[in-house]
């Protein structure tokens, strides 16, 4: 089953390597990972997507607060959660059919064309995994010319919270 | 005080209370090694090879539950230490290893002698810094030692840039008392509830079994431990990391279980219907086939480290924390406790475990004409009464000294049971040998592993360290010898060694005593005078059969009813039971 397992990590060089080099040694899936600094600059705010029986979920969580410099961890999927991760694609849009075609394409999902050339039109988008994936989908008729997808970042519902 | 980075170092582990440092100096560690010139507190140890300083250390911390420290320098020197670290990180020994690295400066310049140490030893750790300002350097070496030697034990590195440590540039010095670290705070105490049905479920048990590992020598949950079998008087087992936690003489004890367990502490396993896993991980030489362990039994797991339980065995009743914590809990509990062990049900099964007892699984030919490897481990226990500390290599050696020696007491069997390192037995005992200069330290061992680390008889006579090796000399690789004889049809692919050295000349060359025993009928005779030496270095080169084989066995993969016997076995009483 897919997971969204967040992380509070001290933001010290290295950190992202022990994380990235703890799956790669255990041989654990790993399907997008964002990290960045939290408004407390001395903490990072890690962001895993990950798969595996429950039996592998579960030490994947045990490994990862074993890590020293692991200060949090919380499994999003355990509970109600916002799942979100943005999109730029650039898809070519020469024919004035094919213009219309994205355009309309992009305001069904809500992004937005952040850059137009004769030939091409970029597209920012944001929402869960899925959401984009479908998008992908939607442009089959169309070409894309580069697609960049930040990995998913997600926060838990209502009171529940990852912090210190 | 004003120190220098590399005095600061130096003046940590004097704070610290380290007496032994295992190194090899070089460039990088230069300043350091300046600064332990003309200092007498922190006695600096030279080996011959950085992987000798790692395997020192690691034993001198097996024997004495203190961290052990070293020092060696970038590039070739860290890159020599690692298959040290992580025979220490498998087998959660706590240690500080403190390697120098290229100035700052330098860093990522593949500089000479650059190696990214941090990098490289990240995945064998249990946790490693960089140090890049020498106002960090105290704290750092304060939090190295914290980590390593609190939780599950384990090595830790700091590395070390030679520009920290330069002598022109010096700051105030203060070593803190404690250090808190909020990303980092092992658990103690089990939890209380876990504990209470712990100890219900054991009471209620018909056939119970005790699991004990190295997590009792490491916790120093020994005296709870005996404590707590003897109060319930149920059968109680170790793996190859635990021996010496509980009595191997006392009734009670079962001898090790495993691969090469005995056959009443593996068919009691299979049987069993409580199980209590102490301070073990349920690593794959113990299990043998996950699907087939203890198929009848609930399982209680108390262990410091989280991530070992339900790792690969999903257990009943997890215990997160210490083991002579827990222990002692348990142990108010059952003088508490209104509820007694079921004596009936008990009696039948100690009835059903003494049947296997009964084929003396450990016999062997004791009338052989040449030299029995497992007489050789018996006939050393007589000598030493069973006091002497033990080191051992990787093979069958290894598993004769952990089957024949039969430890009574905790930290005396040091071995590198999880990466199972070739190699580590001699520079092991040096470091038990200056840990407990008037005790006896031996060191079993084969032909194969002592040529792994044998540099290291150099640095036994710097020191005069009167350890005795004991060479079991098969001229093969005898475990690999014997798993192609059971699973490759006798195809003995490099397994054989020629040309190997002459040991007794070697030894003397090294300024040491040989001797070498061929036949049976020596043995004693030969063993009693070298050990009668208390103050030399002694290798006895012991030409042993070369096709006895390690028995029980249970083959990779297969469940612990299913075990290789020796010929020498008695029959089992039990007619049910046919041996495979």
């Amino acid at each position: 089953m897919r997971h969204i397992i967040s992380i509070l990590i001290e933001n010290e060089a290295g950190a992202l390597s022990r994380v990235a080099g703890l799956f790669s040694a255990r041989g654990y899936n790993i399907e997008s990972l964002t990290v960045a600094p939290t408004e407390d600059p001395t903490l990072s705010r890690m962001t895993i997507v990950t798969s595996g029986t429950e039996r592998i979920i579960e030490q994947i969580t045990k490994q990862l607060n074993k890590l020293v410099d692991v200060v949090k961890l919380l499994d999003l999927t355990e509970g109600p959660h916002i799942e979100r991760e943005m999109m730029l694609i650039k898809v070519k849009a020469s024919s004035m059919a094919q213009r219309e075609d994205v355009k309309r394409l992009a305001d069904i999902f809500r992004g937005h064309i952040i850059d137009v050339t004769t030939s091409t039109y970029t597209i920012e988008l944001t929402g869960a995994c899925v959401k984009l994936d479908s998008f992908i989908d939607a442009l089959a008729e169309h070409k894309i010319i580069e697609t960049v997808r930040s990995g998913v970042t997600g926060i838990a519902r209502g009171e529940k919270s990852l912090h210190l | 005080m004003e120190l220098s980075g590399g005095e600061i170092l130096v003046q940590c582990l004097k704070d610290e209370g380290v007496d032994f440092l295992f190194g090899y100096p070089g460039g990088a560690v230069l300043h350091i090694y300046d600064a332990l010139y003309n200092q007498e507190d922190v006695r600096h140890i030279l080996v011959r090879h950085e992987q000798a300083a790692t395997h020192a250390a690691d034993g001198y911390a097996r024997a004495t539950g203190k961290p052990g420290v070293v020092l060696v320098t970038s590039g070739p020197g860290a890159t020599n230490a690692v298959t040290g670290i992580a025979t220490a990180y498998m087998d959660s020994i706590p240690m500080v290893i403190i390697t120098g690295q290229v100035a700052t400066a330098n860093i990522g310049s593949d500089a000479f002698q650059e190696v990214d140490a941090v990098g490289i030893t990240r995945p064998c750790v249990k946790h490693n810094f960089l140090v890049k300002d020498i106002n960090d350097l105290a704290e750092t070496v304060k939090k190295a030692f914290y980590v390593a030697t609190t939780g599950r034990p384990g090595p830790v590195v700091v590395d070390v840039p030679k520009d920290i440590t330069d002598p022109s540039i010096k700051i105030p010095y203060h070593y803190p008392e404690t250090v808190q670290m909020r990303s980092y705070q092992p658990t103690l105490k089990g939890h209380s509830g876990q504990i209470k049905r712990a100890v219900d479920l054991l009471l209620s048990a018909k056939k119970p079994m005790i699991y004990t590992g190295g997590g009792v020598v490491l916790g120093k949950g020994s005296d709870e431990l005996r404590r707590f079998v003897r109060k319930l008087g149920y059968p109680i087992t170790s793996t190859l990391m635990g021996l010496g936690a509980y009595p191997s003489s006392d009734e009670l004890f079962l001898g090790m279980l495993g691969m090469h367990g005995t056959y009443e502490a593996n068919m009691a396993m299979h049987d069993c219907d409580v199980l209590i896993a102490i301070g073990a991980r349920f690593d794959d030489r113990v299990t043998g086939k996950i699907a087939e362990f203890c198929p009848d039994a609930k399982i209680i797991h108390i262990d410091i480290d989280p991530s070992s339980i339900s790792k690969t065995i999903t257990v009943d009743i997890p215990i997160v924390g210490s083991v002579p914590d827990v222990l002692q809990e348990m142990n108010g509990l059952l003088e508490s406790s209104k509820k007694s062990p079921d004596k009936k049900a008990i009696s039948a099964w100690w009835a059903e475990i003494n049947s296997w007892r009964s084929m003396k699984c450990l016999s062997y030919d004791r009338n052989s004409d040449k030299i029995k490897p497992q007489m050789v481990i018996e006939m050393i226990h007589e000598i030493t009464h069973g006091q002497a500390y033990v080191t051992s290599d990787v093979g069958q050696h290894q598993m004769w000294a952990a089957q024949y020696y039969g430890f009574d007491e905790p930290n005396r069997w040091i071995n590198s049971g999880g990466l199972g390192t070739m190699g580590f037995g001699l520079p092991a005992a040096m470091g038990v040998q200056f840990a407990y200069p008037d005790d006896t330290v031996i060191c079993v061992t084969g032909e194969g592993s002592i040529q792994m680390c044998i540099q290291e008889l150099s640095t036994c006579l710097q020191y005069g360290l009167p350890v005795k090796i004991v060479a079991l000399n098969n001229r093969y690789l005898g475990m690999v010898r014997q798993w192609q004889e059971f699973f490759y049809e006798n195809r003995y692919s490099h397994s054989y060694m020629e040309s190997l050295p002459d040991f007794v000349k070697l030894t003397e060359s090294y300024g040491h005593v040989g001797i070498r025993i061929e036949k049976p009928e020596d043995l004693r005779k030969e063993l009693e005078r070298g050990f009668a030496m208390k103050d030399r270095l002694v290798f006895f080169d012991i030409v042993t059969d070369q096709t006895e084989n390690v028995y029980p066995m249970i083959a990779q993969g297969k469940a612990h009813n299913d075990m290789h016997m020796s010929p020498y076995c008695e029959p089992p009483q039990d007619p049910e039971r046919e041996l495979s």
